[in-house]
């Protein structure tokens, strides 16, 4: 069984308030440290067999479609999941 | 409280005829309260399934407020591509009026029959208010009954409501008068430009944030100028519509 990992994050220019919420909730729990927080979303797609160029071709589709909305949103990474540890 | 009943709004004559659409997704909740104020502004309300790619021949569709399949991924983006959505797209780009409650309005956005998105509220809480709109646009199919500058309030209910856009598709639907709606007095989620609803160049699908079907019947509604929950001022949503099918 193959997977492909995709992953999509909120344009720099469009506030979060997702990640607002997790970098001012960080504080309160000692970590001091992190300036900024953006939280982001990964899709994990699992296929039949090896990923190919075809199913690597096809998740990118269905990540500019479906995964992600290019006014919000931009795709950082569409990749086989055994391609990175 | 007679003098709730006797202000109740009453259907108006000779629009019956008009049939108009509210679709109903997984986890829309303002479907009813849709039908009801179609009913009450005189045309009779015909219920749309997502799963059924057939629009049963309605002269107009609302798609109604809530949480369609729990606004998983983003808000709007899962109905995007159900069956009715399909026939909808097809049949708004050939004129067919079509009116974004909400939910509705993410999922307009979704399917791209209106520019730009939804992201969370600036404030990142679910807010719940009775909000003053400003009309800015009353060349709509949704909105030629009131009147320009005209301000209406309506109650305003959600999570992801703040509207965003690139800067250019902004200055576009400001330059072209498509900035239908915008918020008057305070602004409740962060939106672009105070935008509360927009249209497209047509003029046939108005999409917005704040809830027009809970203001449509004395009783029922926000505070208005002749005492508690006396405010109507959605009710033109619906009379606009059915006078252009009328009409």
């Amino acid at each position: 069984m193959g997977r492909v990992v995709v992953d999509v994050m909120p344009k720099p220019e469009i506030l979060d308030p997702q990640g607002k919420a997790v970098a001012a909730a960080l504080p309160r729990l000692g970590f001091t440290g992190f300036t900024g927080v953006r939280q982001g979303k990964r899709f994990e797609l699992e296929v039949d067999g090896d990923v190919t160029e075809e199913v690597l071709e096809a998740a990118r589709r269905a990540a500019e479609t479906l995964l992600s909305n290019p006014v919000i949103e931009d795709v950082i990474r569409v990749a086989d999941a055994q391609d990175r540890a | 409280m007679t003098a709730v009943t006797a202000d109740r709004a009453q259907p108006a004559t000779g629009a019956a005829g008009a049939r108009i659409g509210v679709v109903t997704f997984p986890g829309t909740l303002d479907d009813r309260d849709a039908a009801r104020a179609v009913r009450l502004a005189g045309a009779t309300p015909v219920p749309l399934w997502h799963a059924d790619a057939d629009l049963q021949g309605v002269d107009a569709v609302v798609l109604p407020g809530g949480f369609s399949y729990g606004d998983y991924l983003r808000a709007g983006a899962i109905s995007r591509f159900a069956p009715v959505m399909d026939v909808l797209v097809d049949a708004a780009r050939g004129g067919l009026p079509v009116l974004g409650i909400c939910n509705g309005f993410q999922v307009l956005c979704e399917a791209h029959l209106l520019p730009g998105a939804m992201i969370k509220n600036d404030h990142r809480t679910f807010i719940c208010r009775e909000q003053v709109l400003t009309v800015e646009n009353i060349d709509t199919v949704w909105t030629r009954d009131y009147q320009a500058g005209e301000q209406i309030t309506i109650p305003l209910k959600n999570q992801d409501g703040q509207y965003v856009a690139d800067p250019h598709v902004l200055d576009e639907l400001e330059a072209e008068g498509r900035v239908v709606f915008r918020y008057a007095g305070w602004n409740p989620n962060g939106s672009r430009r105070d935008i509360a609803g927009i249209t497209n160049a047509a003029g046939n699908v108005v999409g917005l944030m704040p809830h027009p079907e809970h203001a449509v019947e004395s009783g029922f509604g926000p505070d208005g100028a002749r005492g508690p929950r006396t405010g109507t001022d959605g009710l033109r949503f619906f009379t606009s519509v059915i006078s252009t099918l009328v009409g």
